[in-house]
């Protein structure tokens, strides 16, 4: 059986004037990591966005685990409680510690008691190595603690997939690797994952896919092994021309 | 002058004392239910109901782009007749005092929510928290830091605005100038004493408005 867990079919999206998705179709299954590169403006974060609603799509229509969550009608916050997100600029909610930006959504729309979501979340919190930070606020953590945690904050929903929007562009140097290592136990974990990344060397080890973006479509995708060591499209050879 | 001020004092501090009775009880109301009403028509703005939205746009747009003396007179004009109660001119004019800073709280508010980064709402739209959840445990919290200071300076305004109600005579701090000085004819000196307690009422305002700044920036 394949399990389609999202499924995109015919995507456009507009801002005023500017056509910035063209039209995009795309499955991806159950614990898929699919990874989405290409040269900025291209509309990778728009595709992404899309997937959860954050942004309306002008025009097509998406399934998520079965069902048609552009339908009009439909409660995107329960379907939205199966995706987690995690942003470029962390967006931690500085008004609460470590430990309430994790519990907060599951206490407030699962109805999970206190004490089972702090447990939970201490464990999670075990993982990223951030246990000892549980009652800081995030302003007293660097970056690559505050990504952390905002990876955990949207796993503390058990998500089905976590989409990722280039996690670790607004990083410094020494603390993306702290943050990519937790991103490849989820992959190893067989989370299913799409991200939307500038890292070419991490996006070449945990893929099993690639999607090249250039100008509001997917140009070209495949494994990784074809698209970096043998790319088509004259497009995807010139991006990877520039930053390889 | 100093002897000036001093005899007028000596003679005439009950009317003064009046005066700030007056001030007080008028900013203390202006300030409550303006800050009430101001805040129930920055959610009837924000609202997706596109006749709330109309309504409260226009209703800030008349008041922020009136005079509050017009709006003064409005109301002591119109209001009686159109409630047809015979009502004090006292209680108009605290109708009009209450509209008027609804209208600059309620921008303020609304400045204050919008003023939160974008981010935050995307980031809990994501976790599937629904907007009324977000709006009190991401959004608001985060706005109050930004409403506060802006917040504290209208309070001040509303202070001093209560002094337009000396137009009609209503009894707060102005009026007692009027009255004392029609008694003296020192216009002067009696305008110092006044300001002067004015002062005192606003730096008080502001202390206190401080120190409640502080002991929330201390829970954060």
């Amino acid at each position: 059986m394949t399990d389609v867990l999202l499924k995109v079919e015919n995507l456009k999206k507009d801002f005023g004037s500017l056509q910035v998705l063209k039209g995009i179709d795309q499955t991806i299954r159950r614990g898929e990591v699919v990874s989405i590169i290409g040269p900025s403006g291209s509309g990778k974060s728009t595709f992404l966005r899309c997937l959860n609603l954050l942004e309306t799509p002008t025009e097509g229509r998406i399934w998520f685990a079965g069902e048609e969550i552009t339908a009009p009608g439909i409660n995107i916050d329960l379907h939205r409680q199966k995706m987690g997100m995690v942003f470029q600029h962390f967006n931690v909610f500085p008004n609460l510690t470590v430990l309430q930006n994790i519990t907060l959504a599951p206490t407030l729309e699962k109805k999970i008691p206190k004490a089972e979501a702090e447990k939970q979340a201490m464990a999670l919190l075990e993982t990223v190595g951030l246990a000892d930070k549980r009652n800081e606020y995030p302003r007293r953590l660097s970056g690559g603690q505050k990504q952390r945690l905002a990876i955990v904050r949207a796993l503390a929903m058990e998500p089905e997939v976590m989409l990722f929007d280039e996690p670790t562009s607004a990083l410094d140097p020494e603390m993306v690797k702290g943050v990519l290592r937790v991103i490849r136990s989820l992959a190893d974990s067989g989370m299913t994952i799409v991200i939307v990344t500038h890292e070419m060397g991490f996006c070449r080890e945990v893929s099993d896919r690639v999607l090249f973006m250039a100008d509001g479509v997917i140009a070209e995708e495949g494994t990784p092994r074809q698209l970096f060591e043998n790319p088509q499209h004259p497009r995807t050879q010139a991006f990877l021309r520039e930053v390889l | 002058m100093i002897n000036d001020i001093l005899a007028i004092l000596s003679k005439y501090s009950y009317v003064f004392v009046e005066g700030i009775k007056w001030t007080i009880i008028l900013s203390v109301i202006t300030i409550f239910f303006g800050t009430i009403l101001g805040t129930l028509i920055t959610f009837m703005k924000m609202s997706r109901n596109k006749i709330l939205n109309a309504v409260t746009y226009l209703y800030i747009e008349i008041i922020r782009g009136t005079p509050i003396l017009l709006q003064m007179y409005f109301f002591w004009l119109w209001l009686p007749k159109a409630i047809n109660v015979n009502m004090s001119e006292r209680r108009s004019i605290i109708v009009a005092l209450i509209v008027n800073s609804s209208a600059y709280i309620a921008e303020i508010i609304r400045a204050g929510i919008q003023a939160v980064d974008s981010g935050q709402r995307e980031a809990a739209k994501s976790l599937g928290i629904r907007d009324s959840y977000m709006m009190r445990y991401v959004i608001l919290p985060q706005a109050i830091k930004n409403i506060l200071p802006a917040i504290g300076n209208q309070f001040i305004f509303m202070l001093k605005n209560t002094s337009l109600a000396s137009t009609f005579f209503i009894g707060e701090l102005m009026t007692s100038w009027r009255t004392v000085q029609t008694a003296t004819y020192k216009p002067i000196p009696a305008l110092m004493i006044v300001g002067l307690i004015y002062l005192m009422m606003t730096w008080t305002l502001t202390l206190l408005l401080n120190r409640f700044e502080r002991r929330l920036a201390e829970s954060d």
